[in-house]
């Protein structure tokens, strides 16, 4: 049981020339996966590809295929998709469904389309909620909401769903430094409590080195480099790769080259 | 000494649900400053911004841009003073080609054939974008629109700019080509604030740091100072912390280090041996 994909190639409908070109991956239940790469490497695309929007939803061409649990994501109807896999987008504003009239109802609005019973539907709403620490917001209107919380109770509609995987299209891009520590803890508690296997693309590297246990490189729409994310996020050639090595590596690296990097690192390593 | 760019006064902001989002500010921001707004989501900071262009009008207290009250002036014309660039780029981008979305503020300021032209041209290339002229914004990347959003800004060759968390989205490139636009339009005398969340950003380009928590100012000084150990509890009380290079800097009893750079000059200063001295 896992996520993959196999020897995937895709083309955007309308163009020749492909977004992605022979990508495959995996993703395991409760396995976190970081994905990395500069502006336009096909991050986003991957994302679309992974959870089954594309080419079921946007069209496209697909070669080699994706398959969830063992459904093709080719042949799968969107409900059956909506519940193996969730979709965070870059943009979390555009995904909520502009017909709740509190973030409660917005919150709710997966489970209720999945006719459970009312409990469940309240128990899911409630326990997404509160695993984001947004009960707060539960009552407030969602188009009233800053970007930071839009992020915040669109990624909590996904978790209702309560999908086997979920592919997060910059989950923490809008967040507070607090934010984005707090949805880091919540997703690695979702993958080990719950066994979630998640796909993460980001471009804070500091949070990928803290949640992922291994990270890909996307570039130019192929798989340059994967690895341990330890050893990936270190590597030289990411800089070339556009990806921002995390806080900790830059400064290691700055201080090797003025010969002072035992005293910087033990500092580092000393920080609570 | 001339007025300020950007003077603040006793400002109060409260929503119509009753929710008081700015509470006695009193901000003043001279010409040319390089400035950083932080502070936790929901503090206040985009709030704050939204007066300087008259998106928002106080509930009390007073917001002079240039000298002249904002609430007495029109839109357009403070448009002239104040160009802001949004969280989401999607809250204000409408038109079906880049080159005319960036064009649309210098049209309306009556910039008009070659001259309109130069200005778009410019404002593209500024950002990377020149060769994308006739796309259709949304065939662009999000990180892109980030860019086309900044573009438009720049087009105004205003004397304020306001650029509303410029960095979300941006690969290490984009976050460099950010930096260098900002000190480009610093070093051409334009007034910059920046709103963010990445430490790291506003310790290495601003040259002032507001600190918001809960619509008020809680600190206001160079990063030097706002992100040196002293400071941390009124950091820490917004959620916030200093960069990875300040707490390293610290730790190692090197002073304020906020950035990268200071951290490695102070620490081969520490570690130098003493040729001569004060004796």
């Amino acid at each position: 049981m896992t996520l993959t994909l196999e020897a995937v190639t895709y083309r955007y409908p309308g163009t020749a020339r492909p977004a992605l070109a022979d990508i495959s991956l995996e993703i395991a239940p409760g396995a976190v996966l970081g994905l990395v790469g500069a502006n336009e490497a096909g991050k986003s695309t991957l994302c679309l590809l992974a959870a089954g929007l594309a080419p079921a939803t946007i069209g496209g061409r697909i070669e080699g295929r994706v398959v969830i649990d063992g459904l093709a994501t080719v042949a799968a109807r969107p409900s059956e998709l909506a519940q193996r896999c969730g979709i965070l987008f870059q943009n979390a504003e555009t995904q909520l469904s502009g017909t709740a009239a509190t973030v409660w109802e917005e919150v709710a609005f997966g489970p209720r389309n999945l006719s459970l019973s009312l409990a469940e539907i309240a128990e899911r709403t409630d326990w997404a909620l509160g695993i984001l620490g947004i009960e707060a917001l539960a009552p407030r209107e969602p188009g009233r909401l800053s970007g930071g919380q839009a992020q915040l109770v669109a990624l909590a509609a996904v978790l209702a769903m309560r999908p086997a995987y979920l592919v997060l299209d910059e989950p923490t891009s809008q967040l507070d430094p607090q934010g984005t520590k707090m949805v880091g803890s919540a997703l690695q508690r979702l993958a080990h409590d719950t066994g979630v296997g998640l796909l993460v693309v980001e471009h804070k590297t500091d949070l990928l080195a803290s949640i992922a246990e291994r990270c890909l490189v996307l570039a130019d729409g192929r798989i340059v480099g994967g690895g341990p994310s330890a050893e990936l996020l270190a590597d030289p050639r990411l800089d070339g790769w556009g990806v921002e090595p995390p806080s900790a590596v830059r400064i290691e690296r700055a201080a090797r080259s003025a010969g002072l990097a035992e005293a910087m690192l033990s500092a580092i390593a000393a920080l609570p | 000494m001339s007025n300020p760019l950007v003077e603040v006064s006793d400002l109060v902001f409260v929503y119509p649900n009753g929710v008081r989002a700015l509470d006695s500010i009193d901000l003043r921001i001279e010409r040319g400053e390089r400035l950083a707004i932080i502070g936790q989501n929901g503090s206040g900071k985009s709030t704050l911004v939204r007066h300087f262009v008259g998106l928002l009008h106080a509930t009390s207290g007073e917001v002079r841009v240039d000298g002249q009250p904002v609430g007495r002036r029109h839109v357009a014309e403070l448009a002239r003073t104040v160009a802001i660039a949004f969280q989401n780029p999607d809250r204000q981008i409408f038109a079906a080609r880049v080159r005319d979305e960036v064009g649309f503020g210098p049209r309306n300021l009556g910039l008009r054939g070659a001259v309109l032209h130069e200005r778009v041209g410019a404002a593209l290339r500024v950002v990377g974008l020149d060769g994308r002229g006739d796309a259709n914004p949304y065939d662009l990347g999000y990180s892109q629109r980030k860019l086309l959003a900044l573009a438009c800004v720049v087009a105004m060759d205003a004397p304020l700019v306001v650029l509303d968390e410029p960095t979300t989205g941006q690969d290490a490139r984009g976050v460099r080509r950010i930096e260098a636009i900002m000190a480009e339009l610093a070093a051409g005398g334009t007034t910059v604030v920046a709103i963010s969340h990445d430490m790291r950003f506003v310790a290495e380009n601003a040259a002032r740091v507001v600190v918001m928590r809960a619509g008020r100012i809680v600190d206001d000084g160079p990063p030097a100072t706002v992100f040196s150990e002293p400071s941390w509890p009124v950091l820490g009380s917004t959620y916030l912390e200093p960069p990875l290079a300040a707490r390293v800097g610290a730790r190692l009893g090197l002073g304020p280090t906020p950035t990268e750079r200071t951290l490695v000059a102070r620490a081969l200063e520490a570690s130098a041996p003493r040729v001569s001295g004060p004796g």
